[in-house]
């Protein structure tokens, strides 16, 4: 897919009557196209469910799109595949370049907060591309979410390309570019549908899989140790617990009271531990325990809680600040909730002994 | 719906002695907290701020103020266990949708 075009600029310096000769670095770049192939796609989905996730890049340096001229656009986008892949296939028809920055593979956003979409990088690949020789302007559009990283008016001082900040989206970069550089207040802003939430909840659940098998484990040793009897329904009510924190309560986040997310997540998750007993026969049957009941009651909402809180890291408008502040109070609420929880659990299994 | 996060809790500053009224902020904000106003810009809601720090870094005349940082759970009890300061460094051990 790629064809790498390799020429040689040679510079001439004149100096009295000999002519010293200095080979200029080449100049590379690589064509791509605007269409996405099977396995582009393949990678995209795998990425979402954490499969090769962490190494999903390409190359950074200057790309063709079409067959840019000297007075193409220049668009600017992270090495993270997934960034460069939906960029590429917005461009349908257009000769533009673009600069893929090395940002170790993350996206664009996130690179930006961790200053690796930033202004250093982005000074350094204009000199290591020499995108000065390559086009005769002097503008640079820029996703508009890379300008927590970067400095637009540093850059114009040390390089002397302008930024211009293009839409969020990458969808918006034609109509943006054919209306002249201007981003409606639409484009500039971040929108958050339930379905942009939903397809970063797998991921969520992926990576919830590897402290979920440690509990299982302890679990089956309480088992073996014939401290605890935990059968399927302490299975259903626990991953229930999860899917409620990782998948459930991100995507109905807007329509669930309240702000905190560890809240939203706790009271979607005191439903699910209500309707956990109650398939079980609490209230009905009368060998359904008090004790456990009260167990569930404790562990399952603050597990959601939990799982329901680490989902600000996957939001678009949580600070620092504010997940910090949740997070003082429910920690510790839930690691109390948690605790007190097991005792009764297990203290229930006890007197059953 | 949109969604709304805590209140009164962002560490957002504008100093409008110092603003030229270039409406770089304006541009850069992805949650629309700035507006233009008399060739100046205000905040207009605080509360929708999520300290991406765009502002702070495109502000020509350093007339914003915020205390950036990771707005992530994971990162931040990442950073109480190992002591270091909250970052979307979790890329080793977690694959969420950040890092």
């Amino acid at each position: 897919m790629l064809v790498q075009d390799k020429f040689k600029k040679r510079h001439y310096i004149r100096g009295g009557t000999s002519v010293v000769q200095i080979s200029a670095r080449e100049l590379k770049t690589i064509q791509t196209s605007t269409q996405l192939t099977f396995s582009d796609i393949l990678g995209s989905w795998k990425a979402r469910w954490g499969i090769n996730r962490m190494n999903f890049k390409v190359e950074p340096g200057l790309y063709r799109v079409g067959n840019p001229s000297n007075s193409s656009r220049v668009l600017v986008t992270a090495n993270y595949k997934m960034s460069f892949d939906s960029l590429r296939k917005e461009l349908n028809g257009l000769d533009v370049w673009i600069l893929v920055l090395d940002t170790k593979g993350i996206n664009v956003w996130c690179a930006a907060g961790k200053g690796t979409f930033g202004t250093r990088e982005l000074l350094n690949r204009i000199a290591i591309v020499q995108l000065e020789k390559v086009v005769s302007h002097k503008a640079l559009i820029l996703p508009q979410l890379g300008a927590p990283g970067i400095s637009a008016h540093e850059v114009a001082k040390f390089s002397g390309f302008k930024v211009i900040y293009g839409p969020v989206k990458a969808k918006d970069v034609k109509a943006f570019i054919n209306s002249g550089m201007k981003a409606t207040a639409e484009m500039r802003r971040v929108k958050d549908s339930a379905y942009d939430r939903l397809v970063l909840t797998p991921v969520e659940l992926v990576s919830s899989f590897k402290l979920s098998l440690m509990i299982f484990g302890v679990l089956f040793l309480l088992n073996l140790l014939g401290l605890g009897p935990f059968g399927f329904v302490d299975f259903y009510a626990y991953m229930g617990a999860v899917l409620v924190g990782c998948v459930l309560t991100p995507v109905l986040l807007p329509w669930i009271p309240g702000r905190a997310f560890a809240w939203k997540g706790w009271l979607v998750g005191f439903i699910w531990a209500v309707l956990v007993n109650v398939l079980n026969g609490w209230t009905t049957a009368p060998q359904y325990s008090g004790l456990r009941a009260l167990g569930y009651l404790l562990i399952l909402p603050a597990v959601a809680a939990f799982f329901a809180m680490n989902f600000t890291g996957s939001s678009t408008f949580t600070s620092f600040s504010g997940v910090l502040k949740e997070m003082r109070i429910a920690v510790p609420a839930l690691i109390i909730s948690i605790f007190l929880g097991i005792i009764l659990i297990l203290s229930n299994s006890f007197i059953k002994l | 719906m949109r969604n709304q996060y805590l209140k009164n809790v962002a560490t957002l500053r504008l100093k409008s002695d110092q603003c030229m009224g270039c409406g770089k902020c304006i541009e850069v904000c992805p949650h629309n907290v700035f507006l233009m106003e008399d060739k100046r810009s205000v905040i207009v809601d605080k509360d929708r701020c999520m300290e991406c720090g765009a502002c702070v870094k495109n502000c020509p005349f350093n007339a914003i103020e915020v205390k950036p940082g990771v707005g992530c759970a994971y990162a931040i009890i990442m950073g109480w266990l190992t002591g270091k300061e909250p970052s979307c460094d979790c890329s080793d051990s977690r694959s969420g949708n950040c890092c």
